[in-house]
């Protein structure tokens, strides 16, 4: 249930960034979640759910999905994460601590596990929108 | 708005709880610094504080070898609860990386501490411990940026080589107004005060030296023989002083 830890921390981004632009009701909050990191969806929607403080009453958070690209910093070869080639212990550990990557995964082309993690990896707050002070 | 990671705007909401926050640190590696942490944590735990042990060296992950720690993993309770272990919270990357070699680059380092930071839950702790990687990289940089009371103890050896290294660290430090707690001389094989004289020199305070103790090698992996080494009664000095 780590979900709930990185929901929290969206929940206090997402707070400091309203206070910051003086928004003083938040209508929306778009997530990027990275595919990498195997985040459950419904337990990080049930989550945000409980956590929302007053501001975020009426916010709608929308979670995207990003697909986890590879590029070995070797050869170059690009490919993507494919998570049922993993056994369970292997991907839960890549779901904690998703650098662990480098331990168990390595380039198809040519087995180097120095790869770049192009796209797909964490938690991102991608926009905030709400009403401002004195809109209304 | 440009991407934001939200991490960050959590850890120090994770450390609420914690009154000291020690980083155990040196320029160079291979100066004792995971067995200085291992026994310092074991020393203000038999003390009766509440203690963890974070082990931060990544790609060389060694303090779960010094204390015997095998086969355990942390609770999941809205983000992962460390086990407690000889009456410490213990915190390592080992739980997810086993045994195997974790080849991480520097942003890889910062990524994974961030992350292990914002999902740890250590609830009320008097010390926590971190066990760095050696010199000034990114997990240095990262804790200095991202925890707010943060608090530094070297490790030296008496060679010059190793303690020109901690005249950088120190200068770092100081020059970024972070506490320096003071300096430790390990594995010291003659008599001198050199060290000595120079970390006063630099304005810090010198803490405790140790002799170089064979035994300590044979205390690995075993806590009671650990405590009865040197270098733990030393830690024993070590304590009263932070």
């Amino acid at each position: 249930m780590h979900e709930w830890a990185l929901a929290e921390a969206v929940i206090a981004a997402a707070s400091e960034i309203a206070e910051k632009e003086g928004l003083s009701e938040v209508k929306e909050v778009k997530i990027k979640v990275g595919e990498l990191q195997q985040i459950e969806r419904d337990i990080l929607e049930f989550a945000l759910s409980q956590l929302k403080s007053a501001k975020f009453k009426n916010a709608k958070f929308s979670i995207e999905i990003a697909k986890a690209e590879l590029k070995c910093r070797v050869c170059e070869h690009k490919w993507f994460f494919g998570k049922e080639k993993l056994n369970e212990s292997t991907a839960e550990a890549i779901h904690f601590v998703p650098e662990v990557a480098h331990t168990y995964i390595k380039c198809p082309k040519c087995g180097s596990p120095d790869f770049e993690i192009l796209t797909g990896r964490g938690v991102w707050l991608e926009s905030i929108k709400g009403v401002k002070n004195g809109d209304g | 708005m440009a991407m934001v990671d939200p991490r960050t705007s959590i850890i120090n909401e994770r450390m609420r709880e914690i009154s000291r926050i020690i980083a155990v640190s040196s320029g160079k590696g291979g100066v004792g610094k995971s067995l200085v942490s291992a026994t310092l944590a074991l020393t203000l735990a038999k003390k009766g504080y509440e203690v963890g042990l974070f082990d931060l060296d990544f790609t060389s992950p060694s303090t779960h070898i010094i204390l015997g720690i095998e086969g355990l993993q942390p609770k999941e309770e809205k983000g992962v609860v460390p086990p407690i272990v000889h009456g410490i919270k213990y915190m390592s990357i080992i739980y997810y990386s086993g045994e195997h070699a974790t080849p991480l680059r520097g942003a890889d380092v910062s990524n994974a501490l961030i992350e292990l930071l914002s999902i740890t839950r250590w609830d009320t702790l008097d010390f926590l411990v971190i066990d760095m990687p050696p010199g000034i990289g990114d997990a240095t940089l990262d804790l200095i940026r991202l925890i707010k009371n943060i608090e530094f103890l070297i490790v030296t050896t008496p060679s010059q080589l190793a303690f020109e290294t901690v005249r950088k660290l120190v200068s770092l430090l100081k020059e970024l107004k972070i506490p320096v707690i003071g300096v430790v001389e390990n594995m010291k094989m003659n008599k001198s005060d050199a060290i000595q004289e120079q970390t006063r020199k630099l304005g810090v305070r010198f803490l405790a030296e140790s002799s170089y103790d064979p035994e300590v090698e044979e205390a690995i992996g075993d806590t009671n023989k650990l405590q009865n080494t040197s270098l733990a009664k030393k830690m024993e000095e070590v304590a009263p002083q932070i």
